[in-house]
Order: C-alpha cells, then structure tokens, then sequence
C-alpha cells in the first residue's frame, strides 16, 4: 500500500505501528519522496503482509492516526519459494549472498536454516526467499544464480508445477 | 515373427527367457555377443544357448560376428541390446542401419544410437518402410512412448518431467531414510548392483539427460542434443541439505524436465513435497507428462532390470507383430 503523511520524525512509527497492531508482518518500506512534491508531505510505500481480513481494521487504525492511504495495491499476493545452498557458505561470505538478495528491495530472504559440519566441510543452509510478484522472484532466483556460480555453490531449487 | 538379438548381457537374456518361456508367436534366428555368433533360420534352441552364454561366456562360434548375424540371418525384426556408446553410438548405428536397408525392423534399448542419430535414424526407417522403436530407451518398462504415441494420441505434449535414473533416485531415498553420506549410500548401490564400478554417467545426470534428450526427439522432433541440456548431478549432496528441505515436508530428487513452450531442458536436484506422485523410493523411475487435454498423466515402475526391460522390448515387438502382421 502507499501512504502519504507528514514528514515529521513521529510520523512513520504511527503509520507502521497499526500494522503490527493487527497482526502484520511488515515486508519493504519505500520512502518516495516525490521531486515536484512542495509541501511537507512524505509518500511511503509499504509491502506488508496481513492476516485474512484484517485489511480493514488496518485502515481504520490508520485513519486514526491521520495517515492518509494514497493507494492499497490489490490483494497482492506473496510468493514464497525455498531454496537450499550447499557449499563453502561461512567461507564465500553468507551474509553477503542474503545482502545481494536483501538490497534488491523487490525481494528478501524471509528465513534461514544452517548445518554446520566439521570446520573445512562443505555446510548446507535452507533459505526461505519473498517477494511480491512473480517476476520479483524469478528475478530474485537470476541473482541466486549468478552468486551460487560466482561462490561456486549448488543451488538446488523447488520443483515448480509445469501445468 | 523372426528376431535376431544383437547383445546377450543383462536384457539379452532377459528377453530370450521371456520368448523361450512365454508363447509370444517369436523364433529367434540369429543371436550375437561381443566375441561370437550362432544363426539357424529354423529358430535357435534358446535354453541350450543360454546354457552356452553361462557356461562358455559365448553365445555361439567366435568365427561369427555380430555384424554377420545382422547381415546374414533371416529376420523380421533385429533387436539391438549391445552396450551404449554414448560418444559415437556405434557399433550399434551401423547394425541398425544395416537391418533397415535390409528393410528389416529394429526394436533397441540401447540409448546411444537413439540419443545421438535419431533423425537419420529415423528417416532411414521412413525411407525403407520399417520401424525403429525404443521404448526400452527411456525408463526401462514404463511405457511412455506407447502412452504418448497411441493412449495420448491427440494431444498436444506441453512437458515431460520426472525420475530417470533408478540409481541416483536409490542413493536420495538411502540418504533421506537413512541419514547416510553421499559416499556410503553410492557404495550401498554398488554392492546392491545398482551402480556401476564408474557411476559418473549416472551420478553426473548424464544418463537422465541422455534420456531426456530421447523424450524431446522423439516427442517433439526438436533435434537437441545433450550440450543443450543445463545438468547437475547428485555427487555434491549433503544429508543435511536432505534434512534441511525434510524440515519441510519435502525432500531432494534428480528432475529431467523437458518443457517445449519455454524450450527448456534441465536435469537437477530439485526440493519437492514428499507427497508429490512423483516422489518414487528406491530404483523406481516416475515420469509425468503434461498435456492439453488429457492434463498430467504419471506413470511409475521400474526403470531397470533384466526381465523388465524385456517387457518395454516385447511391447515393441508385438506391436510391429500387430501392425505388419508377420507372425511366423
Ligand atoms: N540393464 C538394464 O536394465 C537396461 C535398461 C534399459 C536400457 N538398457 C540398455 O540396454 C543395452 C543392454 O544393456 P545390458 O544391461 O544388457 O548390457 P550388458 O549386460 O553389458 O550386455 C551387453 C551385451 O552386448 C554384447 N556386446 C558388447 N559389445 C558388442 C558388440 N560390439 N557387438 C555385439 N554385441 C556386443 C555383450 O557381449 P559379451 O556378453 O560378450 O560381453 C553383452 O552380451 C544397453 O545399451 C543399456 O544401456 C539396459
């Protein structure tokens, strides 16, 4: 959703506080701030995640906070899509294969689940990666890609249906 | 219907106990291993040659060779079970085309030939009026060229996907089930038999790619080879990467997938709910064939062994008995 609100310090807590208050789970935020815009509004776009049918308690409590809703994008789906790494990960910078996906800001590793062999062996890691379309996601997988090749990783990916 | 049986390994005498002790309307008049041959137009004694094979390591006089046998015999239908040259596919080639210029019939199990030269192939059988079948080739007695072909027929085949190799699918399930390294279920499948001393072809995904490369041939007629495969194999594997996706109610299998709407062609460890029909246990070979009217359709059964692939080979035999209606 996109949220316009004044640009006062206070004012991002109060707009993102109702959303943990019904339950959300708080995936991006973009901050916009338009070039022609003069006055002292500040534009922000939120992904969120949301319980069924909390959409509109949320926007109540929004309201609430005099937070003007410019725009709730369509019940956006999320896609959700597991994958697992295995190789020299501690070795070839983990923290640095999540920030390639993390910086993107159309997608981001939701979860990670690590083995830690004996020092030296190869390790394995679950991955949970998210994000808001389809496209962002095979997006996301290209750069999975590229850095399982740069790090010489195996990337093992879920088996989609065809159909 | 005459045959003559070019190889007498594992499927060879497989498919000659079958014809020696199933009324199938076959003789079989020429037969040849790799050092020698026996021909008798009048049909072979075939229990007394599988004697021989076991007792002498040669099936017939080691003044016949198997080229001989092809050229020579009296046959309607030549079945080629010599080993897959996945290089150069010959000798093998050279007997298939030799039997069709004959304007005989060719049934085969041996990929090389298939993967390497099937349009030639192909049209050369076109050419003299006979058939070339293989549905031996892929996933041993599954029959999914007989699906596709005649069950399916009508259909426009979107995608093909599934387990093809009986030996990798083994080494998963011995890992999952049991925790084991990479290193210790692979030596499990060796003393089981199911791996060979040199298990790169399978491990590497290069059979399952060799395999998908005869489904897209046959399939769609699209000419690929196997460079136009992207392949992993399984030998990098680790039981925790087994466990880590179990955690999820999946697991880890070796997918061949073939899709023509995006031309893709993939062989990889894939993670995969483990209720998915396509999540087979041991040496079994799944394959699910993606349709426009029919849907999905998935097949499973065993993708290997002697009397098994026997099974795909008489399919083919009784269907070109059926059609040309040669019966002896
Ligand atoms: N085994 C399976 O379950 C299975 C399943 C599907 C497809 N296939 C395919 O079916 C074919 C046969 O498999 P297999 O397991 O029976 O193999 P195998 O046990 O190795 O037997 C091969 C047979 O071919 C003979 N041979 C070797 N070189 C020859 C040559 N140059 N000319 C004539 N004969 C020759 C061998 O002779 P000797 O006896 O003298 O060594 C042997 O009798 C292979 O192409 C394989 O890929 C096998």
């Amino acid at each position: 959703m996109k949220l316009e609100m004044k640009d006062s310090p206070g004012q991002l807590v109060a707009a993102l506080k109702p959303i943990s208050d019904v339950g959300g789970n708080i995936i991006a935020v973009i901050h916009q701030r338009e070039p022609d815009s003069t006055d002292d509004t500040l534009s922000v776009q939120i992904v969120l995640e949301l319980p069924e049918k909390k959409i509109d308690s949320l926007i109540e409590l929004l309201h609430k906070a005099d937070v003007h809703i410019q725009r709730i994008g369509h019940e956006r789906l999320l896609y959700r899509r597991t994958v697992i790494l295995i190789g020299h990960l501690m070795h070839t910078d983990l923290s640095d294969t999540v920030d390639r996906i993390d910086t993107t800001g159309f997608a981001e590793v939701s979860e990670l689940a690590m083995s830690m062999p004996a020092i030296n062996e190869r390790s394995s890691s679950r991955l949970t990666i998210k994000s808001v379309t389809r496209d962002d996601m095979d997006r996301a997988m290209g750069i999975l890609h590229k850095v399982a090749n740069e790090k010489d990783l195996l990337l093992i990916e879920p088996l989609e249906e065809m159909a | 219907m005459k045959v003559a049986i070019i190889g007498m390994g594992s499927v060879g005498r497989g498919l000659i106990e079958m014809i020696a002790t199933k009324d199938l309307g076959m003789i079989v008049t020429g037969i040849a291993d790799s050092k020698s041959g026996i021909i008798n137009e009048h049909g072979i004694d075939l229990q007394k040659a599988l004697v021989r094979k076991k007792e002498t390591g040669l099936c017939g006089d080691p003044k016949i060779k198997a080229m001989e046998v092809v050229t020579n015999a009296k046959y309607d239908v030549l079945v080629e079970v010599s080993p897959t040259n996945a290089e150069t596919g010959e000798p093998a080639i050279s007997y298939m085309k030799t039997a069709m210029q004959r304007k005989k019939h060719v049934v085969t199990s041996n990929k090389g030939p298939i993967a390497l030269a099937y349009k030639k192939l192909i049209s050369l059988a076109k050419k003299n009026g006979v058939e070339l079948r293989h549905e031996a080739t892929v996933a041993g007695a599954i029959p999914v060229f007989h699906t596709i072909e005649h069950g399916l027929a009508g259909n426009e085949i979107y995608a093909i996907y599934g387990i093809l190799n009986g030996t990798c699918n083994y080494i998963l399930t011995r890992m999952a089930d049991e925790g084991l390294t990479y290193e210790q279920a692979l030596l499990e499948a060796r003393e089981m038999g199911y791996a060979e001393a040199d298990p790169t072809y399978d491990v590497q995904g290069i059979d399952a790619a060799i395999k998908l490369v005869i489904l897209a041939n046959t399939v769609w007629g699209n000419g690929v080879t196997l460079d136009d495969v992207d392949r992993t194999g399984i030998n990098l594997l680790t039981p925790d990467a087994i466990r880590l996706a179990e955690e999820e109610d999946c697991t880890i299998r070796l997918i061949a997938e073939a899709d023509r709407r995006t031309d893709l062609l993939r062989v990889s460890p894939r993670i995969i709910r483990k209720n998915h029909p396509l999540v087979v246990n041991g040496t079994l070979n799944a394959i699910t064939i993606v349709t426009d009217m029919a849907r999905d359709i998935t097949l499973i059964g065993r993708g290997a062994g002697s009397v098994e692939t026997a099974s795909a080979i008489i399919g083919d035999l009784l269907f070109i008995a059926t059609c040309y209606d040669r019966r002896s």
